[in-house]
């Protein structure tokens, strides 16, 4: 039967997409519905990208039992599916006694975790690995198996992978309802009238979670946006740091971290403000502010005239279960939550899909290993383009000696030839921002200045889309909606 | 692929083609333009309204005819020109250079020449690089962008427009968009004074009666597909907002125009020095930069708002660059530049003693019934009154002749 699977996900951010890809490894029917245009358009493009040591979660805490087996799981997935990821490790700065005081509270955290190898360092070892923080500095909580990732990168690749092992995506559909059939299936209605079929489903639709929940009658927890402002500095600023820097956090706020990305930037945020508004995506006066004040306390070169770009993320923060992590089996059988999975929600993920993997087993989904499971992602152009930047301009000559579309540069700030955007076209990602997340293009100095119009022409001519109708980020953010007759636009 | 060359030029915009023809005209047959658009003329292509080439041709021109006459000069030379091709990367070595090209037709190309010539233009700011707060919705770009979809795609990114900054992209796309049926709803400048030309300000919004809010700044964007209103706010003598007057209006697009930055990444990756105040590279009286065999003219340079003075002075470098091809001249005796009151910056920032100068300049703010002097050490050499001055207007200026023994030159207002 058509849209009838056994497992059904919903929401595509990392958790929704480590758990499709986990259960793609067994011989298991999984569909993903996700509302937006593309996949991590929620929460998990719109984040830190810091894999965390796991010294900052309570003991006791779903967040603390899933946090570390999710860091440890990295190096391999790395290794399969290429997203960038760099293990730089992070360090918690203490400015005076007090906070000297509060770094040994996080060890003790970081220890009841099993966090490996950190370290307390002194003053001269901080400045040593980090000359450009604040040289007031008194120590530093270190641990060196936090890494930076590319948040997007890595949903992206989870998600072709499950896609190529056998996992269905459907995008722009928004789960409107859900029922039940008298064979005990669950039915699921999309805003666009589609329906599918289902024994189990997943819910790992973030912000939105608490609402898909009550569609089946769970009314036991509401979801929070808490929200996060980050702001990109200019690549010229240079790499001022290598490592994730933290402030002691204060019994407020986990506090403003400097970050290094692993495209380069250095970026510094997140604010944490909780919202009413799940459609609050606006950065603030006093975020920047804020952001930038606590900042610049650590690393003093910080500055606002360096920024390049910024964004909002909204974490999903469960009220009704202190803020931790919803997982596991409901009242509903066959409903599954993995649910206001909130910061450290992009480490974890990995250790949050294994383990609903063999919930849904256990509830009585039996499945084996695909023999024919092909761990790797498929990926040709990004990979090429490492050749340009590390200017390996013979062997790129032969590249393009044979595909002419690898010497087409469409955005010349990141280098993005079009072999890229039409591999991110056939990969799926149909809208710029997509594009822009898949490949870089337009995320440079220019911010899309100039490559806005190719891709833009790329992308008709790939998919036959309408210069009018290609959007921003899906229906509704068309970027030149109106074609100019004769006589003016009506 | 490889190639050798006497003369490679990044950029075919006016100051590429005019640096090339000038080139030319001085003796060097061996030359080659890069562009990395598909056809040679630069941003005059989008420009198709009035106002080029009055000092020129004594005629008033649209972009795309200024740009077709030099484009017509190359017909029947041995200049070269690729379009379609990027410079990737500029590497210096002794006695020569290598261009490292990315062409569309023949792959990548290993171009070694004797001298290049940085005519790539500028960019435009955008709103990273300006902080407003707010979402991320469509219908947010640049002026220049808008210009593009419109003028060369026949696209319109709004019928609701509010514009921010008053740079002349900005005030020409007010008028253009409100041809072609869209409703202006504002301009708003940070200054006290209009970013663009007075010419514009009036054939572009006076003329429509689209109101220009001077002293103004955008607070807040709101939507989140799509853009659907803007927090306008008056600014007090800080450059804070004034909350209490905050008002706010609806539209569907927001075009930016708050400024053009010279485009040197790939000057700069070849250790080019940028001067802090222009952007552009810092050069002598040459138009070399500090890499000898590198000269640098027109928006890479410091951003013009005549395109005329880009044609003079990308001449200017293409016949010092065919003295430094031919007798390797470099410029000896350098006396440093200065600015004073209330000018922004001259440029080059050296003269050399004895021979005459030409100085382009700007204004830090506008000035009602002032004079500007330059002086070498203390003694006046140029002086000249002006009624008004503005930002918004470069200066070009010559000096007869640099006095041999002068120490320092001073440019300033009075
Ligand atoms: C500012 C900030 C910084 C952070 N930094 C870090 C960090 O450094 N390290 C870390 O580990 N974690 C970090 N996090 C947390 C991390 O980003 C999240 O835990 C993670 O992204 C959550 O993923 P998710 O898949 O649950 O949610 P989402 O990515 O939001 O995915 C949910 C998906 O469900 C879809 N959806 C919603 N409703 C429906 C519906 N009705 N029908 C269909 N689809 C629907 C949404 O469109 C969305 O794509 C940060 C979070 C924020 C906000
Ligand atoms: C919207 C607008 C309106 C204007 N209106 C007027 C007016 O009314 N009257 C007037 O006189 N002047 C006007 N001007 C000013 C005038 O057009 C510019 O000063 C002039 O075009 C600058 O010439 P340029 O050659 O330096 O730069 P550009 O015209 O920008 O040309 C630079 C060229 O270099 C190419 N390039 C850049 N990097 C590379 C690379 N790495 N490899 C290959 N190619 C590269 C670019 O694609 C571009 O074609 C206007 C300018 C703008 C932007």
């Amino acid at each position: 039967m058509k849209n009838d699977f056994q497992v059904i996900v919903i929401g595509c951010g990392v958790v929704g997409a480590s758990i499709a890809r986990e259960l793609s490894r067994f011989d298991v029917k999984v569909a993903i519905l996700e509302k937006e245009a593309d996949v991590s358009f929620g929460t998990s493009k719109a984040n830190s990208g810091i894999i965390h040591a796991g010294f900052h979660s309570t003991k006791g805490t779903l967040m603390a039992r899933f946090v570390v087996p999710g860091n440890r799981k990295f190096d391999r997935l790395c290794d399969e599916l290429e997203f960038p990821f760099e293990r730089r490790g992070e360090l918690m700065v203490a400015f005076d006694d007090n906070e000297l005081r509060i770094l040994q509270t996080y060890y003790k955290m970081g220890l009841d975790n099993k966090v490996p190898y950190m370290d307390l360092i002194g003053k001269e070892r901080v400045l040593e690995m980090e000359p450009n923080v604040n040289p007031e500095v008194e120590g530093a909580l270190y641990a060196p198996t936090a890494g930076i990732i590319c948040p997007y990168e890595y949903c992206f690749s989870l998600t072709s992978n499950a896609q190529e092992n056998g996992v269905e995506l459907f995008l722009n559909k928004k789960v409107t309802w859900i029922g039940k059939q008298g064979n005990g299936k669950f039915e699921i209605e999309t805003e666009d009238g589609s329906r599918f079929t289902s024994d189990y489903i997943v819910n790992a639709a973030g912000l939105y979670s608490d609402e898909i929940a009550k569609y089946v009658g769970i009314t036991n927890f509401r979801i929070v946006p808490r929200k996060g402002e980050e702001y990109l500095l200019d690549r010229r600023v240079g790499k001022l740091i290598h490592r994730v820097i933290f402030p002691c956090p204060t019994s407020t706020s986990k506090g403003m971290l400097v970050i290094p990305t692993v495209d380069g930037p250095v970026m510094v945020g997140p604010t944490a403000r909780d919202i009413e508004d799940k459609d609050d995506w606006a950065t603030t006066r006093d975020g920047l502010k804020e952001v930038f004040t606590h900042a610049q306390r650590m690393v003093p070169s910080v500055k606002t005239s360096d920024i390049i770009t910024s964004f909002v993320g909204l974490r999903p923060a469960a009220v009704g279960n202190n803020g931790d992590f919803i997982i596991g089996t409901t009242t509903v059988p066959g409903f599954i939550n993995a649910a206001g999975i909130q910061s450290p929600g992009l480490t974890a993920s990995p250790a949050i899909a294994e383990h609903i993997r063999e919930v849904i087993n256990k509830e009585g989904l039996r499945m084996e290993l695909k023999p024919h499971f092909n761990p790797k992602r498929r990926r040709v152009a990004s990979k090429v383009r490492h050749m340009l930047e590390n200017r390996q301009y013979s062997q790129y000559g032969e590249i393009v000696k044979k595909d002419k579309t690898y010497s087409k540069l469409v955005c010349r700030c990141e280098n993005v030839t079009e072999a890229e955007i039409v591999e991110a076209i056939r990969d799926g990602h149909t809208t710029l921002d997509g594009i822009k997340f898949a490949t870089r293009a337009g995320t440079g100095r220019c911010q899309a200045g100039f490559c806005t119009t190719r891709v833009m022409e790329i992308l008709h001519k790939e998919t036959g889309i309408p210069f009018e109708q290609i959007t921003k980020k899906g229906k509704g953010s068309e970027i030149a909606p109106y074609p100019i007759k004769k006589g003016g636009v009506e | 692929m490889t190639k050798n060359v006497d003369a490679l030029i990044i950029g075919g915009g006016p100051a590429g083609l005019a640096a090339a023809i000038s080139l030319k005209k001085n003796g060097i047959d061996n030359i080659l333009i890069v562009e990395r658009e598909d056809c040679l003329g630069g941003i005059l292509l989008q420009c198709i309204h009035n106002g080029f080439g009055l000092h020129r041709f004594k005629e008033e021109l649209t972009g795309p005819e200024y740009a077709e006459k030099y484009i017509e000069m190359l017909e029947g030379t041995t200049i070269e020109t690729m379009t379609n091709t990027c410079a990737i990367e500029i590497v210096n070595e002794e006695n020569s250079k290598t261009v490292y090209l990315m062409s569309e037709k023949s792959g990548l190309i290993e171009a070694k020449t004797k001298v290049v010539i940085l005519a790539m233009g500028c960019r435009e700011r955008n709103r990273g690089n300006i902080a407003i707060p707010g979402t991320r919705p469509a219908g947010v770009m640049t002026a220049g962008l808008a210009q593009k979809l419109v003028n060369r795609y026949g696209y319109m990114p709004g019928k609701e427009v509010v514009i921010l900054g008053s740079g002349d992209i900005g005030l020409i796309m007010a008028r253009r968009m409100t041809w072609e049926g869209a409703k202006v709803k504002a301009v708003v400048e940070l200054q006290p004074y209009p970013g663009g030309l007075n010419r514009n300000i009036a054939q572009c919004l006076n003329d429509y009666n689209i109101p220009l809010y001077l002293s103004h700044t955008i607070t807040a964007i709101r939507g989140n597909s799509r853009i659907t209103e803007v927090d306008i706010a008056p600014i007090n003598e800080y450059k804070e907002p004034k909350k209490e007057d905050t008002f706010t209006l609806k539209c569907d697009s927001l075009l930016l125009s708050v400024g053009l930055l010279p485009e040197n990444e790939l000057s700069q990756l070849a250790g080019v020095n940028l001067d802090r105040v222009t952007g552009g590279p810092l050069i002598d009286t040459n138009y070399m930069t500090n890499i000898s065999g590198v000269f640098a003219c027109g928006n890479v340079l410091h951003v013009h708002d005549l395109v005329d003075w880009v044609s003079e002075e990308s001449e200017a470098a293409g016949k010092a660059a065919a003295d430094y091809i031919r007798n390797q001249t470099i410029q000896k005796n350098k006396i440093a530049v200065r600015v004073g009151n209330l000018v922004r910056y001259a440029l080059p920032t050296v003269l050399e003693p004895g021979k005459p100068g030409i100085l382009s300049l700007r204004v830090i703010a506008p000035a009602e019934n002032t004079t500007l002097y330059v002086k070498a050490d203390d003694e006046i050499i140029y002086k000249k009154g002006h009624k008004k001055i503005f930002p918004s207007e470069m200066q070009r200026i010559e000096i007869k002749e640099v006095p041999q023994k002068a120490k320092m030159i001073h440019v300033y207002l009075e």
